[in-house]
């Protein structure tokens, strides 16, 4: 009888000691802004995927529960606060919660300062969403990777867009917030407009605060200007005030309005956008994600779990899940079968491509460590009640992301070429 | 000249709305002498309020131009709910302390108030476009403006002029005046301060709330709105003079019109020109353009 409970307790705690959990930090806004129209999707992204990866229900090659057989557990934490105070809680997340590894960041600065913490911990970190190019195109990293495009991605396509929507275009112009992604977004959609239509003139470039709300002023400077072509990269509630101010004013109808990030305000503000608008998601994310299985599985899944439409936060999150699931099977399969290393699992993710619900996703640039993908916009049109994008154009990876080892700005100014 | 004009109409509807804003920020200092940073959180307050009742209230069908007496009645409802339960609760034993300790009262307050409002409405966006909308546009130099702003510019208008009036033509305004001069004295001569000290903190966070109400229309209603209107509303103060009604009127038509001014014209300094000019009135005038030499004063 001894004999049995020994053996008894023994089967019961083999299994568990094989199959560890895999602990992963998640890290994404909780509170403030930027909480409604990307942390709380892709909180709710993670949790989705996590529970449907732990009952072995991914799609294939995702079938294997959790990470390797193992069964993931996630400590969520809010990214809102300082940069520093996000590099604290980073080291906390490794060497307090000990976790095996990090999925988060949706704040550019974040990601570049937390960059440095991760390599100088080896603790490998994914960032999901953040956009800065200059992660990778000025540093070197082998514990971090992004599974998803940079910003240079968005601008680019968004040119190309709007050279094929509105062939003769002679003038732009831009409502961007005053910090770098607005900056950035709005100096390489200018540059990439520049070099695709020589001729084309800047009529004005609006600079408001962040979280300013009030674009009265704005919007009559940019109707004043007449321009064919608006862009804007403002999200959150920015972006909303925005479409409700500018659309009772006839603003997207007056010029070709493309709003970088808009996907996220499609499905709140449906009725509020003009028809005509072009719609980006910073890839091919939410309406202008692909019919594959990986797609539906994730919407479908995440339309039954919460009763809403994913936007492109949640997909980028999905994705990231995906990515680092796959190379840590590989470094797991490489490895015996025992649990990988963080320099197993980054090898194996170095130079990758998956497939995951918004196509096909390749660790082409940054020596292996960070993704491009194809783009797509579309112009919004209501159908039925619902608003819909059509329209819709889409541009290889290797047109909208700069090659191997060349900076987005220069190559941008090289006319797409500059290696 | 079209562009001018448009800068002037960008500028009044700017500057009535940050009036309305500001106004009972100086009420209650001239009154309590409270730099009273909780002002932010009863601007989101009316805002949430106005979105959530006005939003209700047209999902049910019921009549949308009565929506403008929904969102003003939302914002009474919510600043008779919560303004005289932090005074009495909170600030009425604060009264004897040091401004700067009274200050920092007043932002942890606001701190609570902004994770209270995540609690009770959560981190998503409140929208409520109908009032916007709803009654049309009128056109000025070739640009359509919806006829809503004239709504702001009349809440401003009334909100100015009728506390103008309260102060200097009632019974009520004179006995206020003599609290703001004296709450010693004006104790002794019978009057009971703390009351006045309620209403007036009721009033004002009040204003603010309306502000807060009659600006949801037109913005995405998300956690942090207050913060923005706090540090806007305290420039326009110190420019006007802490305490002073006209100061704020002008504080505000100079913010709003320097504003469009720099958005039309020179976009890049936008960002700063607001402080800029805040930075060139104290240097002239350390307390503001309308500061006597009396220490208080509305």
């Amino acid at each position: 009888m001894k004999k049995l409970v020994v053996a008894l307790v023994a089967a019961m705690l083999a299994p568990a000691a094989l199959a560890q959990n895999i602990k992963i930090g998640v890290v994404t806004f909780l509170s403030g802004p930027a909480a409604a129209p990307f942390g709380v999707p892709a909180k709710n992204s993670a949790e989705f995927v996590v529970e449907a990866l732990n009952a072995g229900k991914g799609p294939a090659p995702y079938t294997k529960r959790g990470f390797g057989g193992a069964a993931i557990e996630v400590v969520m934490l809010d990214e809102a606060g300082s940069t520093t105070t996000q590099v604290t809680e980073f080291r906390n997340l490794v060497q307090r919660h000990n976790v095996d590894l990090v999925i988060g960041y949706v704040s550019s600065g974040n990601c570049l300062a937390i960059a440095p913490v991760a390599e100088e911990l080896k603790k490998l970190v994914n960032f999901f969403d953040c956009g800065t190019p200059r992660i990778f195109e000025d540093g070197s990293y082998e514990y971090v990777f992004r599974t998803s495009p940079t910003a240079t991605m968005d601008s680019v396509g968004a040119a190309l867009y709007v050279k094929d929507a509105k062939p003769g275009v002679k003038s732009i112009a831009g409502i961007n917030q005053n910090y770098a992604w607005g900056q950035d977004s709005w100096g390489d959609f200018e540059l990439a407009m520049k070099v695709l239509v020589p001729s084309v003139e800047t009529k004005t470039s609006q600079m408001p605060k962040l979280f300013a709300g009030q674009y009265n002023a704005e919007i009559s400077a940019l109707m004043s200007a007449k321009p064919d072509v608006i862009h804007s990269s403002f999200w959150n509630g920015d972006l909303e005030a925005l479409i409700l101010q500018g659309g009772p004013r006839g603003l997207m109808k007056q010029s070709l309005t493309i709003l970088t990030t808009g996907e996220t305000a499609m499905h709140k503000l449906g009725a509020q956008i003009p028809d005509g608008t072009v719609l980006g998601a910073r890839g091919p994310f939410g309406p202008y994600a692909p019919n594959n299985a990986y797609n539906k599985w994730f919407h479908g899944g995440y339309v039954g779990k919460y009763k809403e439409e994913p936007n492109y936060a949640s997909y980028q999150m999905a994705q990231a899940f995906l990515g680092v699931k796959l190379a840590w099977e590989k470094a797991q399969d490489a490895n015996g079968g025992k649990r990988p290393t963080n320099e197993q699992v980054a090898a194996a993710l170095k130079g990758s491509t998956f497939e995951g619900p918004g196509g096909t996703v390749r660790m082409a640039i940054g020596k292996g460590h960070q993704a491009i993908m194809e783009t797509a916009y579309g112009q919004t049109k209501m159908q039925g009640g619902k608003l819909t994008v059509v329209n819709v154009k889409r541009y290889p990876a290797e047109q909208v992301n700069p090659p191997e080892g060349a900076k987005s700005a220069e190559w941008i100014k090289s006319g797409f070429k500059a290696k | 000249m079209n562009q001018l004009l448009s800068v002037g109409v960008d500028g009044v509807i700017y500057s009535a709305w940050l009036f309305t804003a500001a106004l009972g920020l100086t009420l209650i200092y001239g009154v309590m002498k409270i730099v009273n940073v909780t002002h932010g959180s009863f601007y989101a307050l009316g805002a949430y309020a106005g979105a959530s009742l006005t939003g209700a209230w047209l999902a049910r069908g019921y009549p949308p131009m009565l929506s403008y007496a929904v969102l003003f009645a939302s914002a009474l409802a919510i600043t008779l709910l919560v303004a005289p339960l932090i005074e009495r609760a909170i600030l009425r034993f604060m009264y004897a302390k040091d401004e700067v300790v009274i200050l920092l009262i007043t932002y942890a307050l606001f701190l609570i108030l902004e994770d209270v409002i995540k609690l009770v409405w959560g981190v998503n966006p409140y929208f409520i476009a109908e009032p916007y909308a709803l009654l049309g546009s009128f056109n000025v130099a070739g640009l359509a403006y919806p006829t809503y702003n004239l709504i702001l510019v009349a809440l401003a208008l009334v909100a100015g002029l009728g506390l103008t009036w309260i102060l200097h033509s009632t019974r009520v305004g004179k006995l206020l005046l003599a609290v703001i001069h004296d709450p010693e004295i004006s104790r002794a001569m019978g009057i009971n301060v703390n009351r006045y000290y309620l209403v007036t903190f009721t009033f004002g966070s009040l204003l603010a709330a309306l502000a807060g109400a009659f600006t949801a229309p037109t913005v995405s209603v998300v956690p942090g709105l207050g913060v923005e209107i706090i540090v806007l509303s305290f420039a326009v103060v110190v420019i006007g003079g802490l305490g002073s009604l006209p100061g704020a009127a002008l504080g505000a038509v100079i913010v709003g019109v320097v504003r469009s001014l720099s958005v039309h014209y020179l976009p890049q300094v936008e960002l700063f020109v607001i402080y800029f000019v805040m930075a060139a009135v104290l240097a002239v005038r350390p307390r503001g353009l309308f500061s006597l030499a009396e220490p208080r004063k509305i």
